[in-house]
C-alpha cells in the first residue's frame, strides 16, 4: 500500500472519529445548556421528598440550572438545597419562590422556582426565603381520607 | 584449560575477552573465556551445537551481559546502556541467521533504514548510497521487492547490505551459512572475503560449518565446555594433536565427545536380564 | 494440599513477577511513545493498520447495537407508555457503556492480537535485535509509535460505534415503530448531558485504548520467539486485555456515575 493511499484513509479516519464526537456532542447531548458559568443559590425545605442532585431547576416548565447539592442544615435540622444556575438567568428577583415538584403523578421530581416582583436580584450565594416542600403521596393520601372522614360526619 | 591459552594477537587487537563468565536462566556457558579478535582480519569461531558461539555475539552487541570478565572492543568496555552503546553499535553491523530483515520495508527501504535512523543526509544522498550497497551484494534489482518475496540467500545478501551500510569497523556473522544451497553458499563466502579485503573490515563469524568457514578464516578458535578448546591458523587447526580439536575438525563421529549420551547400563536398561 | 498451596504461592509470585515486568515495560513504552511523537509518519502508517482497519468492524457492530437497542427499548418503554424516551434510553447505554466497552473489546480483538503477533514475530526473527544492533531502540520505533496510535485510535473508534448506534436505534425508534423524531432527539438531547456522559465516555476509551495497547505490545514484546509461543501470546493478548476493559469498566463507572 503507498504511503499516499494511506494517509488518505488516516485522513478519512480522523474526520468520522471528529465528526462522530461532534455528533455526540451536539446533536446526543444537551452541550450548550449542561455547560456554561452557573451561580450557586440555596433555598431551605422541610422535606425534600425524592429530590436528587442534578435534578432539574425549571421556571414555568424551562430548565434554567440544576440542583447541584443537597445537605442537612445541623444547626435547625432542615434540608438545604443548592441550585446551580445558568448564568443567563442572572436577574431572578430576590423575592423568588421555589417548590419541589413532581412531573406527572410518578416522575422524576424538580425544583420549580416562581419569580417574585422584587427589584434586587438574586446573587451568587444568597437563601431563597419562599420555599414550599415536596408533596408526599402519603401525607397526601391521609390528608384526603381525614377530609373524607370530616365530612362524612358533617353530612350526617 | 581455558584459563591457560595465552593471548594471541598482542599488536591491538580489536576485540579482548579476558577471562568472561556468563550464564542464561542458571546454566553457565562461559567459565573463564579468553580470546582476542585481530583487527582487519577474519576469525571463525567454531563450536558444537549448543555450546554459546552466538551468546558471544550477544555479549559482543551489549544485549547480554557478562556476569563478570573483561570485554573490550576498542580498547574499551563494552558499555552498558546509553550513549555510549549507541556509539559503539554505530561502528557495529551484524548478520542474523535469520536475515532479520524488517518486513514491513522493501529491499531499499530495508538498506535505507540505518541511513535514516543514524544520520540527516538527504534523500538524493541516501538513494545513491543504498544503491551502491545493494550494487556490492549484486542486488541493486530486486530493491522493490519485499522480504517475504526474497529467497534464503538473497535475503541474507540485503541483510549483509545493510550490516555494512554505515561502512562498520568489525562486522558480526550469526551461522551466516545455515540454510544455504551451495550458489548462494559460495556468494555470501565470496562476499564476506571480498568486504573484508575491499573495505578493510574485521570480521567475526561464528559457524559449526568447519569445512566454509576454514576457507575464508585468517584464524580460527574451538570453543567448547565454557572456554576455548583451541585456536590457531586453519592449518593448525585442522592438523592439531588435540583429540577433542581434531574429532570437531575433521567431524569423527566418535572421539573425547562420544556417541552415546550418559546413560544406564544398555542391557540393565532393556530389562532382559536380571 | 501443601503442594497446592506451594502452587499458587509459585503461581503469585510469577504473576508479581510479571506485572512488575509490565509496569517498567508501560513505562518504557510511554518514553517511547513521547519521543516517537516527533515521527508522525510512524505514527500514521500504525493509525492506519491499528485504526482504519478496525474501523468497518466496529461500525457495522455500532450499527447492529444500535437497532438491537432500538427493538429491545421500544418494547420495554411501550408498556409504560414511555416510547418517546427511546431516545434516551438508547444514547445513554451506548455512550456510558456499550460505546466504549463494546469498542475497546473489539479493538482488542481485531488491532491488539494483531499488534502481538506482529511484535511477538519481530522478536522471534530478530528484528528487534536487529534494530537494537543499528542502534536504535525499538521502544522508540516499534513500541512507541503504535502505543500513540492506539491511544488515539481508540476514542475515535468508540465515538463512531456510539454515533452509529445512535443512528442505528433511530431507523428502527422511527422507521419500523414510528417515534416521531423531534421527540427522540429531544429525549436523547435532556437525557445525556456532554459532561457526565459524553466526557465520561470519551475517558473510559482512553482508558481502554491504553490498556489493549499495553497489554497487546507487552505479550508480542516478551513472547517466546517460537511460532507457539507467539500464538499463544496471541490469545493472552485477548484474554487479558477483555478481562481488564470488563473490570476497568466496573470501576470507572462506579467512580464516575456511582459517587455524588
Amino acid at each position: 500500500m503507498h504511503t499516499k493511499s494511506i494517509e488518505v484513509w488516516v485522513g478519512i479516519f480522523m474526520l468520522l472519529g471528529v465528526l462522530a464526537l461532534a455528533m455526540l456532542a451536539f446533536q446526543v447531548s444537551n452541550s450548550t445548556a449542561g455547560g456554561g458559568q452557573t451561580y450557586r443559590i440555596e433555598a431551605q425545605f422541610d422535606n425534600v421528598g425524592g429530590l436528587t442532585i442534578k435534578a432539574p431547576v425549571m421556571i414555568g416548565g424551562v430548565k434554567v440550572g440544576r440542583v447541584g447539592d443537597i445537605w442537612i442544615d445541623k444547626e435547625d435540622y432542615v434540608a438545604v438545597v443548592g441550585l446551580d444556575i445558568n448564568e443567563t438567568f442572572d436577574t431572578l428577583p430576590d423575592d423568588t419562590g421555589a417548590s419541589v415538584l413532581t412531573s406527572g403523578l410518578l416522575g422524576a421530581q424538580f425544583v420549580g422556582l416562581s419569580p417574585g416582583s422584587s427589584d434586587f436580584y438574586l446573587e451568587d450565594g444568597d437563601m431563597l426565603e419562599f420555599t414550599q416542600s415536596a408533596l408526599q403521596l402519603e401525607s397526601l393520601i391521609s390528608q384526603f381520607m381525614f377530609n373524607q372522614g370530616k365530612s362524612e360526619k358533617v353530612e350526617e | 584449560m581455558s584459563q591457560t591459552v595465552s593471548l594471541p594477537h598482542d599488536d591491538s587487537p580489536l576485540v579482548i575477552a579476558e577471562n568472561l563468565h556468563f550464564s542464561f536462566s542458571g546454566r553457565p556457558i562461559y567459565s573463564g573465556l579468553n580470546l582476542s579478535i585481530p583487527e582487519g582480519k577474519i576469525t571463525v569461531i567454531l563450536g558444537p551445537s549448543g555450546c554459546g558461539k552466538s551468546t558471544f555475539l550477544g555479549l559482543l552487541g551489549g544485549r547480554l551481559r557478562p556476569d563478570s570478565g573483561v570485554l573490550k572492543f576498542n580498547g574499551k568496555d563494552i558499555p552498558r546502556s546509553g550513549s555510549g552503546l549507541i556509539a559503539m553499535r554505530r561502528k557495529m553491523g551484524m548478520l542474523f541467521q535469520n536475515s532479520a530483515l524488517l518486513t514491513d520495508l522493501n529491499v531499499f527501504e530495508n538498506v535505507a533504514f540505518p541511513f535514516r535512523e543514524q544520520t540527516d543526509l538527504p534523500e538524493a544522498i541516501i538513494r545513491i548510497l543504498v544503491l551502491m550497497k545493494l550494487e556490492m551484494v549484486g542486488l541493486r534489482g530486486a530493491r522493490n521487492m519485499m522480504p517475504s518475496e526474497l529467497s534464503g540467500g538473497m535475503s541474507r545478501r540485503v541483510s549483509l547490505a545493510r550490516a555494512i551500510a554505515l561502512d562498520p569497523e568489525l562486522v558480526m556473522y550469526d551461522e551466516p551459512f545455515v540454510g544455504l544451497d551451495p550458489v548462494s553458499m559460495g556468494v555470501i563466502v565470496k562476499l564476506i572475503s571480498e568486504l573484508n579485503d575491499a573495505m578493510g573490515i574485521t570480521s567475526v563469524i561464528v559457524t559449526h560449518d568447519v569445512a566454509e568457514g576454514c576457507s575464508i578464516a585468517d584464524y580460527v578458535y574451538l570453543l567448547d565446555g565454557g572456554g576455548v578448546a583451541g585456536h590457531g591458523s586453519p592449518e593448525e587447526m585442522m592438523n592439531s594433536d588435540n583429540p577433542g580439536v581434531r574429532q570437531f575438525m575433521q567431524g569423527l563421529p566418535d572421539g573425547p565427545v562420544g556417541f552415546h549420551y550418559p546413560a544406564a547400563d544398555y542391557i540393565l536398561d532393556l530389562g532382559v536380564e536380571k | 494440599m501443601i503442594s497446592l498451596v506451594q502452587g499458587l504461592g509459585r503461581w503469585g509470585v510469577s504473576f508479581i513477577a510479571r506485572l512488575g515486568e509490565a509496569v517498567l515495560f508501560l513505562l518504557g513504552a510511554i518514553s517511547g511513545a513521547a519521543k516517537s511523537l516527533r515521527r508522525g509518519r510512524l505514527i500514521i502508517q500504525q493509525l492506519y493498520s491499528i485504526g482504519v482497519l478496525t474501523m468497518l468492524i466496529i461500525m457495522v457492530s455500532g450499527l447492529f447495537v444500535g437497532m438491537v437497542l432500538g427493538l429491545q427499548g421500544y418494547y420495554q418503554l411501550v408498556n409504560f407508555s414511555a416510547e418517546s424516551s427511546l431516545g434516551m434510553v438508547v444514547a445513554l447505554f451506548l455512550v456510558r457503556e456499550l460505546g466504549p466497552v463494546l469498542a475497546a473489546l473489539l479493538f482488542a480483538g481485531r488491532a491488539g492480537s494483531a499488534l502481538t503477533a506482529e511484535i511477538g514475530l519481530m522478536r522471534a526473527t530478530d528484528q528487534l535485535a536487529a534494530m537494537e544492533m543499528m542502534a536504535v531502540d525499538p521502544m522508540q520505533r516499534v513500541v512507541g509509535p503504535r502505543f500513540v496510535a492506539g491511544i488515539i485510535a481508540m476514542p475515535l473508534l468508540a465515538a463512531m460505534l456510539s454515533a452509529i448506534g445512535v443512528l442505528g436505534g433511530y431507523l428502527i425508534g422511527h422507521g419500523q415503530f414510528g417515534v416521531d423524531p423531534g421527540v427522540y432527539w429531544s429525549s436523547m438531547q435532556n437525557g445525556v448531558d456532554f459532561y457526565d456522559d459524553i466526557l465520561n465516555g470519551v475517558i473510559k476509551s482512553v482508558v481502554f485504548g491504553v490498556i489493549v495497547v499495553w497489554v497487546a505490545l507487552f505479550e508480542g514484546y516478551v513472547a517466546t520467539p517460537t511460532s507457539e509461543g507467539v500464538s499463544r501470546a496471541t490469545t493472552r493478548t485477548v484474554v487479558t486485555s477483555s478481562l481488564a476493559i470488563l473490570g476497568g469498566d466496573y470501576i470507572l463507572t462506579a467512580l464516575m456515575f456511582g459517587g455524588l
